[in-house]
């Protein structure tokens, strides 16, 4: 059974399918079959929590390229099932409330293809064992976030956002593919679960804390970790149900599910405690501090992401403490804080998903989400008001909402945290919870402004676009499940913790399953209760009195942000390469042919005599024959003619007695594939000369000064002794032992006599595959080039 | 192109009927004998080739509703696809297989999934060099 396996593919097998079906479905909306598709992977998923919760795992493996080690290998356990039920639950409500989102003028199958595209890359990302598939899902699910951002790719904004996502992303999951070659090195697999059980002997090698540092790198552009954080804002230009989805309940938790991950194989350090644990509070503090200022409702929720996304962060990286402790009771104190991440986590995607919801159906149905136009309007929408109170002050982290209680464990773990003896003195301790109290301060402020600054107030209607009324009813029902899951997970939230939440944390840390406390909403009068009150105290003063000191943002200079630094970055990268590409395209062919065969003789020749591989052994080579010897001769007079030559159509017939000549040698030499391919390849490319001759220039005698002439011609004649010696090199060579007695068994091993073919289809047909890819591009690119006309008349204008 | 060539066009027709005959013909023996995918399909690309030369491309394009474009990324596809399948029979990506069949007319007929794979090489071969020379021809 490959049932995890085909739960990856079926994304990606809809994927396929919807340009083809778009068109028949007649008037069915084609989101509803789109629908099934989430809804349907979610009942698997739901289906396999008993297993989980009982401390197996589920393991299927499909062999890829067994020979280095990169197989698909889909590995299920407490941790890659919370994600997956988040990743596909939250797509079933995404997809419901695109349905109403979208408006007939948008394309739906480009829609739908990317969603489902993203869906089964995101799966691939958390089911992976192997660490090379991992990586190729998470530069897919950067793939797909980029096509959905630019989705209204006429505006300005979405390409540029598009751009800076893709840029930033892709930077980072580099970055992280580096690590992961490292760590292959050190450990030489690919599988996390084999790397984990082997890596506690290389924690002394060196590559250990660059590869740490590098899946970091990783994690932390894709979950927008400060300062990478500047590329989420602008991903808000995707269309709502988007940014509900990959930019705040399932793509950039990737970066946590991958801390999460690699907390067992590099937890435990001071580095990762400390890296982990103050990038995310840094980002919590700097996001809700942000947020707070925002005017745009999106953009505020864009940085409340960043913020929680920091919080979770900062949450695991307490918990890898735990790590350190190992399996006891001081290693369950801190392993609390894990259980808090994976709780946050859920909850997060709860409420902030109800609230991008909101945001989608204000803007939706008034025509703006600036809250300087909008006021008052709960009596005009009191439905989709319910929906905001419950999402912001769960994220408040208010009683009776789920919020609530991941907060308090929040508040928990980062008072356990202080009286960390091993990892810096309780001074710096002290701090943890600093940190997150101030940051957890302008967080319920911002929860408060979405509330009060939408809804109450006075109504300015003339501001608005259209006259607000409550959407559809289709609209309504994925916030309104968000919602009852918000009130009905602070009822019951053991529910959770027993049966997704404690296999998580086995997941990532086995046998610490002692640290996964019983969620009970009253703890008595502690600090952590008396932290909340402190918030709600000085987060009302703070809201009342927000025009007295809103000018403490205007400290920041203008050009003081690191989106200026990325736009500057960008502009001068543009200028030095275009700079350097002026250069040396000269749109002159014979220095192209110079680079080209330079660098041949560079690496070619270098190799040659660098390595010692250099050894001409004429002893054992055949007599040459007479009808050889002419054929040479002939082949020689030929090409020295061509240099002489006063016209180009004697050039190409002389080019032509050389192609022809090459191929009788095949003949000679009984070759017959070989002298059948060079053949066509002749009468095709004297077809293409035909074709080309219209649009040659003529025929110019050259006249470049002789110092030109010298050092083409030593250009020349050096690639040609090149080539000469390393002919005669491997027909003499003793570099390497031949291996040509593999291929002669190919009767035996690939059923067929022509051994070349064999080679071709069989034995190298990796090689042959990716040469009929690159085939296939070069296509494409005279195609393009021919039908472009690129340089031709005026520019196009991309910026309307 | 416009050539008004009487000759060209007669000869063309049978020649062109032999040319793809052949280049099938390569496809299919280059298991045991000199042929192949590549070999296959650059012949058939010259038949097609040869068919432009000696009519206009518009008639072609009527008589041979063929997008090369298309063919050539079918054929990449296919070439792919063909390598992934026998990953879902516990064999290796691109790994191939063979196996000896008795068969009503051939008799006994040695069937190999590699046929699958050169066929996509085939397809490209063709898609691309015919798309390269008509879009240099049909360059203004």
């Amino acid at each position: 059974m490959s049932l995890l396996i085909i739960a990856i593919l079926i994304p990606f097998i809809a994927t396929a399918l919807i340009p083809l079906i778009h068109n028949r479905i007649g008037t069915l909306h084609i989101g509803w079959l789109v629908l099934l598709i989430p809804t349907a992977l979610f009942v698997i998923f739901a289906l396999q929590i008993p297993v989980i919760s009982n401390g197996d795992t589920l393991i299927q493996t499909i062999n890829w390229i067994p020979s280095v080690g990169i197989n698909f290998v889909a590995y299920l356990d407490g941790l890659s099932l919370i994600m997956a039920l988040l990743i596909t639950g939250m797509g079933s409500l995404v997809v419901l409330y695109s349905i109403y989102y979208l408006s007939a003028s948008d394309s739906f199958p480009h829609f739908y293809a990317y969603l489902l595209l993203f869906m089964g890359a995101m799966l691939g990302i958390v089911l992976s064992d192997n660490l090379l598939v991992l990586y190729i899902f998470w530069e897919l699910t950067s793939i797909s976030s980029f096509l959905l951002i630019a989705f209204w790719y006429h505006r300005k904004n979405s390409r540029y956002g598009a751009q800076k996502s893709l840029l930033i992303t892709f930077f980072g999951g580099l970055g992280m593919l580096a690590g992961f070659l490292m760590l292959h090195s050190m450990t030489e697999t690919f599988s996390i679960r084999e790397t984990l059980s082997v890596i506690g002997q290389y924690t002394d090698h060196t590559l250990f804390y660059p590869a740490m540092f590098l899946v970091l790198l990783g994690a932390f552009t894709k979950s927008a970790q400060f300062p990478f954080h500047i590329w989420l804002p602008d991903a808000m230009e995707a269309p709502t149900p988007v940014s509900a989805y990959l930019h705040s309940a399932t793509m950039v938790k990737a970066g946590l599910y991958l801390v999460a991950r690699f907390t067992p194989i590099f937890g435990g350090t001071a580095e990762w405690f400390w890296t982990v644990t103050l990038v995310g509070l840094v980002t919590l503090l700097w996001g809700a501090f942000c947020a707070v200022r925002q005017t745009d409702l999106k953009a505020l929720l864009a940085y409340s992401t960043i913020s929680q996304l920091g919080l979770i962060m900062s949450l695991f990286g307490m918990g890898s403490a735990a790590m350190y402790f190992g399996d006891g009771e001081q290693g369950a104190f801190y392993g609390l804080a894990i259980f808090a991440a994976l709780f946050h986590m859920v909850n997060h995607s709860t409420f902030k998903g109800a609230l991008f919801m909101v945001v989608g159906i204000v803007d939706h149905q008034v025509g703006t989400r600036d809250i300087r136009r909008l006021g008052g309007l709960m009596s005009f929408l009191p439905i989709t008001f319910t929906f905001a109170v419950i999402g912001s002050f769960s994220m408040a982290g208010l009683p009776f909402f789920n919020g609530f209680l991941s907060k308090e464990m929040f508040f928990t773990a980062s008072v356990n945290a202080i009286g960390l003896p091993v990892f810096g003195d309780s001074a710096w301790g002290l701090l943890i919870p600093a940190i997150a109290w101030v940051a957890s301060v302008f967080t319920f402020v911002y929860c408060m402004i979405i509330v009060f600054r939408t809804f109450f107030g006075r109504p300015q209607l003339k501001k608005l676009d259209r006259k607000p009324v409550e959407p559809s009813l289709g609209m309504l029902i994925s916030p309104a499940i968000l919602c009852v899951l918000i009130v009905g997970l602070f009822f019951v939230p053991n529910l959770l913790g027993d049966h997704l939440l404690r296999p998580a944390l086995n997941g990532i840390i086995p046998g610490i399953s002692g640290a996964a406390p019983h969620i009970s909403a009253w703890h008595g009068f502690n600090t952590e209760l008396f932290m909340t009150f402190g918030i709600i105290i000085v987060g009302t003063l703070l809201f009342l009195t927000f025009r007295s000191w809103y000018k403490i943002y205007l400290l920041q200079p203008p050009g003081w942000t690191f989106t200026a630094l990325y736009n500057s970055y960008l502009k001068d990268l543009k200028r030095v390469s275009n700079w350097i590409t002026t250069h040396y395209m000269t749109g002159h062919l014979p220095a192209y042919f110079a680079y080209i065969f330079i660098f041949f003789i560079a690496t070619a020749g270098g190799a040659l005599i660098f390595t010692g591989a250099l050894s001409i052994d004429l002893t054992a080579d055949s007599p040459i024959s007479f009808y050889e010897g002419m054929l040479v001769t002939a082949m020689a007079i030929a090409a020295v003619s061509i240099l002489f030559a006063k016209s180009r159509l004697t050039a190409i017939l002389l080019n032509g007695v050389l192609g022809f000549s090459i191929a009788i040698f095949f003949v000679l030499f009984r070759a017959p594939d070989l002298a059948l391919t060079q053949l066509v390849i002749e009468t095709v490319t004297t077809v293409l000369f035909l074709l080309c001759f219209n649009f040659l220039p003529e025929w110019a005698k050259e006249d470049s000064a002789k110092r030109i002439k010298i050092r083409n011609a030593v250009i020349a004649i050096s690639a040609g002794i090149t080539v000469t010696l390393i002919g005669l090199t491997v027909n003499s060579g003793q570099s390497f032992e031949s291996i040509s007695g593999y291929f002669e068994n190919s009767y035996e091993l690939a059923g067929g006599d022509n051994i070349v073919n064999a080679i071709l289809g069989d034995f190298r047909a990796f090689d042959t595959l990716l040469e009929s890819l690159v085939l296939f591009i070069a296509g494409l690119g005279v195609y393009t080039l021919i039908r472009l006309k690129l340089g031709k008349g005026p520019e196009k204008d991309e910026h309307k | 192109m416009n050539i008004n060539d009487v000759i060209l066009k007669t000869v063309s027709k049978a020649v062109v009927l032999i040319i793809l005959t052949f280049g099938i013909y390569l496809f299919l023996s280059g298991h045991n004998q000199p042929g192949g995918g590549f070999i296959g399909g650059l012949v058939i690309a010259s038949a097609f080739v040869l068919m432009f030369l000696s009519y206009d491309s518009e008639t072609v394009s009527e008589a041979l509703p063929i997008d090369f474009k298309k063919l050539s990324a079918l054929g990449v596809l296919l070439a792919m696809l063909s390598g992934v399948a026998p990953m879902f029979f516990g064999g290796a990506f691109l790994s191939q297989s063979f196996g000896y069949f008795d068969l009503p007319i051939f008799g006994k007929t040695e069937l190999a999934t590699v046929t699958v794979f050169e066929a996509g090489i085939a397809l490209t071969v063709v898609g691309v060099v015919v798309n390269i020379i008509l879009s240099i021809s049909e360059d203004e």
